[in-house]
């Protein structure tokens, strides 16, 4: 059926008006629409109407419709959630919120420094901040996510060296590590290495076998997926270097007001997850991942990513940017570029840039000192819940911790349950992914979690096992 | 030249000629710039006394390399300070919202209802772990599995997977599945090229380099698209796949794309179908009508989730019910009772991303497509496409410029001109046409490298937009060509309205020695270059 005989005014489609769009025929010479798609063959065409839903033509309708739907979910503002494992649940400062839903940053896209200075200004500032928090000088704009992030940096590294082996450290989350395989298989050998069993740190014999003259990279997480503090950074990077190998670490930002930056105890590249820095979990929507390094020309020629960088213009002290080594990307060189680029997650960086210019250094170093010690306390009372041990390793947490079951008789998936039940979130069940670890849990305490909430769940546990 | 010296002949009838514009010039300094020690931008919550008692010193487990000797050198700015910086910057950006954007083409800059993004912000998705009890995100899923259904109709493909954070990633994902295909048939190494078009996106060459592929790269005929001769050449035992976008970046549509894949099939490779630029296909025509083994779409395109200033956006991939077993895990399934992430699936590529993706933006395209539905999607693309005629009858008017390719045939969503023939009357070229479009207010795209179409400028007008937006649009462009042939230094000293102006060193993008991606390499870099003054 002809467009032109339906009688909805659609309100995101302005020219849906027949009378406009009857002028606009007259102008380019056609007799209807269909001739404007008289380049697409007949034997091409859809001849009938897609079958879909009936719409919700009102705005009114359409919010009732998504709204109930939505109304299904239980959010972690109904319960207290102790989930973490790669998505963390911190406070989101308003101002964030503020700044992200603002027309211009929402709908803007990838114009110049002369049409969006201030995106320039709010994208490279990001890349400063962070370039404070983790003591590097060259931090990209963010890929994907942490998974990218790290999958990048491993092959970054096998470019630099021109090496084709990638050494994996344990404990990492089974899903990024699914992750880096697809992403570096081609051309690239990945060796895991198994976690020491007593530490659950990285276990540095069986690192220091798995390396050889023909190893790129050795990549580990800090904290690791489990939640300790891998501290041994500083040996493996002495490991590494001897054998003219790139060290890449994962961190949590959050953790970096209380810990060293990776790059301080000898890692070349940095990675992880901004989403911790003012991005809210959405369901795992709010991901974005960050790359830092030093600044040497042949580690930053490496880069997929859009690197910003700073300049004077015409007008004496007036600060232009641009982008720095655009010749390296995919965009100027098609498959002759490093990877590829394409719509990253900008709108995250200037959110992230924004939270860490309210945090400031006082800021920071209050909330990772405020998450490790409600982690400690949790993970103490726990502990004193009869069969329950907490944390299964005797290593040093930040915010999150492995928590066993094993001597209650009682499943991760049981407890959780009757948890459920009684409104909390417990940890994320490990018995599936990491079945050595018998019946534990992963879990994750944040600054938001107060004295009644952690009360709350212990007092919750002891009427479960 | 003062600006000013336009206002009074801009307002007589701002309807038919371009519009006066000046963006916002605030001189921001930068963050840094504005620290004031002692100021504080939000306070954290403080933890109890009864918890701080008991563990005073909660790093001493740590050995010291561990600890951080010094805060982080991050700017104190209180928080009204940061949040005027933030909305300072935000003037000096020209998003989509205040203006047609037809020059950032390629990337279907088309409205973004707000309606969306309140439904995205609700806590009931914000504030969503992803690790949740599946009985507690019931909703989500469901919204998930209903929007497949919609894409499943759209395209015609059996499956999708929407973890691709971005349209790329879903082209890498697409390769990786490939790959996957010819993997579990023995094929792996044998096949090794991929069969793309120059006019097909950077990507579509780029994410299967990545993914391991040797390239070969085909070129239009003066029809605007590749011979079949030529893909019939291209094609062989080594053959692993053709990526293909279909319009291209020129708008027209290749008629014999089913031929194309034809050949590919009968060598053995798959063929993915770049959908992009679907927004003026909706209902029209559809992947799997044309052959496709697989396809992608960016939601943060066709179905209007916005650009965040650069992600994130959603990437969509199809497949046929063949290729379902490679599909990234998990996937959402429903018994008939309830929703559930599958990850029982030993034939999948395994996860291309964190957890299921921009879960947000696929609300967002959910809530579009469900405004629209089958006959509001349709009109999206036959106005998307009366527009993007409309507009090239206008800009084809001005003297000066083409549309290589095609001559006199219909294009679809986009149009990729050229002013090859006003840059050699006048020397103005397409960035200086581009930057002097800045003070109207607009975008512009040139093209992806390398340059096919000399001197290029891209337009794409989207459903979204009046007759009066691109009329006026049109005039802004007949106004800067009269200007390279009356007025060429204005054009190549532009932009004069804008925040900034223009950058002339190359040394701070291309030196290592100049470039500062960071304030601290910048003050670093500084310091070095005043002491050898």
């Amino acid at each position: 059926m002809p467009s032109e005989e339906k009688q909805v005014g659609y309100p995101y489609i302005a020219n849906s008006v027949p009378q406009v769009k009857e002028q606009m025929l007259r102008e380019v010479e056609a007799e209807s629409i269909s001739e404007l798609f008289e380049e697409i063959p007949d034997r091409l065409r859809l001849h009938r109407k897609m079958d879909l839903p009936q719409p919700f033509l009102s705005e009114y309708a359409l919010r009732r419709h998504v709204e109930g739907v939505l109304a299904k979910n239980v959010s972690t503002q109904e319960v207290i959630s102790f989930l973490g494992a790669g998505c963390y649940q911190h406070y989101v400062p308003a101002v964030c919120d503020e700044v992200n839903s603002r027309n211009e940053f929402l709908t803007a896209y990838s114009g110049r420094t002369y049409e969006d200075h201030g995106r320039f200004q709010a994208l490279w500032e990001y890349q400063s901040l962070m370039g404070e928090l983790l003591e590097l000088d060259v931090v990209s704009l963010p890929t994907y996510d942490s998974y990218q992030a790290a999958a990048t940096c491993l092959r970054m590294a096998a470019r630099v060296t021109g090496r084709k082996e990638l050494v994996i450290c344990q404990p990492i989350d089974p899903a990024k590590l699914s992750k880096i395989l697809d992403y570096c298989r081609p051309g690239l050998e990945i060796i895991v290495v198994k976690w020491d069993a007593e530490t659950g740190l990285i276990d540095l014999a069986a690192l220091e076998r798995a390396i050889s003259a023909k190893t790129a990279a050795v990549y580990f997480d800090n904290p690791n997926f489990l939640g300790a503090v891998e501290i041994q950074g500083e040996q493996i990077a002495e490991l590494a270097h001897q054998q003219g190998i790139l060290l890449v670490v994962g961190a949590d930002p959050i953790s970096l007001g209380i810990l060293a930056s990776p790059a301080t105890y000898g890692a070349d590249y940095v990675c992880g997850d901004i989403q911790p820095l003012g991005m809210h979990m959405s369901y795992g929507g709010g991901h974005a991942g960050y790359m830092a390094t030093r600044d040497e020309e042949r580690l930053v020629q490496e880069f997929p990513t859009r690197l910003v960088g700073i300049s004077p213009t015409v007008v004496p002290g007036e600060y232009g940017f641009g982008e720095v080594a655009f010749e390296r990307t995919s965009f100027m060189k098609r498959e002759g570029g490093k990877e590829y680029l394409g719509t990253m997650s900008n709108l995250w960086a200037i959110t992230a840039g924004v939270y860490l210019a309210l945090m400031g250094p006082k800021g920071m170093t209050e909330i990772g000192q405020a998450i490790i010690t409600r982690a400690r306390h949790t993970m103490e009372q726990i502990n004193t819940v009869r069969g329950v041990k907490a944390p299964y390793f005797p290593s040093a947490p930040f915010q999150e911790f492995v928590v066993n079951f094993d001597a209650t008789g009682k499943s991760v998936a049981e407890i959780n349950r009757a948890l459920l039940a009684q409104g909390i979130f417990g940890g994320l069940d490990l018995t599936r992914s990491f079945p050595e670890l018998g019946q534990s849990a992963l879990y994750c305490v944040s600054e938001i979690h107060t004295l009644a909430d952690i009360k709350r769940l212990v007092n919750a546990l002891k009427g479960v096992v | 030249m003062n600006a000013l010296d336009f206002l009074p002949e801009q307002i007589k009838d701002e309807k038919t000629t371009a519009r006066f514009y000046h963006q916002a010039q605030w001189t921001e300094r930068l963050i840094f710039e504005l620290s004031q020690p002692g100021q504080r931008g939000v306070l954290v919550p403080e933890v109890e006394p009864e918890i701080l008692a008991k563990d005073p010193d909660p790093l001493a487990a740590l050995p010291d390399k561990l600890r951080r000797k010094q805060p982080p050198a991050l700017p104190e700015v209180s928080q009204v300070h940061v949040l005027r910086h933030y909305l300072r910057l935000s003037q000096e950006t020209l998003g989509a919202g205040l203006v047609p954007d037809f020059g950032m083409a390629t990337s279907t800059m088309k409205y973004n209802p707000p309606i969306n993004e309140q439904l995205a912000r609700s806590p009931k998705l914000s504030e969503l772990h992803p690790l949740q009890d599946e009985r507690t995100v019931q909703g989500i899923l469901e919204v998930i599995y209903r929007f497949e259904q919609i894409l499943k109709e759209i395209s015609g493909m059996a499956r999708f997977s929407f973890q691709p954070r971005a349209g790329s990633h879903a082209i890498y994902t697409n390769a990786s599945i490939v790959r996957a295909y010819h993997a579990a048939r023995g094929e792996a190494e044998r096949r090794d090229e991929v069969i793309t078009t120059i006019f097909a996106h950077p990507s579509d060459a780029a994410c299967p380099g990545t993914a391991g592929y040797k390239l070969i790269t085909l070129y239009p005929e003066e029809c605007g698209y590749p011979s079949l001769e030529a893909i019939r050449a291209a094609v062989s035992e080594r053959t692993a796949a053709l990526f293909i976008t279909n319009p291209d970046d020129t708008g027209i549509f290749n008629p014999i794309i089913d031929k194309f894949v034809e050949v590919v099939h009968t060598a053995g490779g798959l063929c993915s179908y770049d959908q992009a630029n679907a927004n003026g296909l909706l209902g029209i025509t559809r992947a799997a009508d044309a052959g496709f083994d697989l396809c992608h779409f960016n939601l943060h395109k066709t179905f209007s989730t916005p650009h965040g200033s650069g992600g994130p956006g959603a990437g969509a991939c199809g497949v046929t019910e063949s290729l379902a077993r490679y599909l990234p895990v998990p996937i959402v399934e429903f018994d008939g009772q309830k929703y559930y992430l599958d990850y029982d699936r030993p034939d999948s590529i395994g996860k291309v991303s964190s957890f299921y993706g921009v879960v947000s933006n696929i609300l967002r395209a959910y809530a579009w497509a469900m405004s629209l539905g089958a006959d509001g999607m349709r009109e999206a693309a036959e106005v998307a496409v009366l527009n993007n005629n409309y507009l090239m009858k206008k800009i084809l008017e001005i003297p000066g410029i083409t549309a290589p390719y095609a001559e006199g045939k219909r294009r679809i969503e986009q149009v990729r001109y050229s002013i090859e023939e006003l840059t050699k009357e006048t020397g103005i070229h397409c960035l200086d046409f581009a930057l002097r479009m800045a003070d109207h207010a607009a975008h512009g795209f040139l093209s992806h490298h390398p340059f096919v179409v000399p001197e290029p400028l891209t337009l794409e007008p989207t459903e979204s937009y009046s007759k009066t937006d691109i009329d006026e649009y049109a005039a802004a462009w007949s106004k800067v060509a009269a200007e390279a042939r009356s007025q060429p230094e204005l054009v190549k000293t532009a932009p004069h309205q804008s925040a900034v102006h223009q950058v002339t060193e190359h040394d701070p993008f291309e030196d290592p020695d100049h470039w500062a991606i960071t304030w601290r390499a910048y003050q670093r870099k500084a310091k070095v270059r005043d002491a050898s003054k």
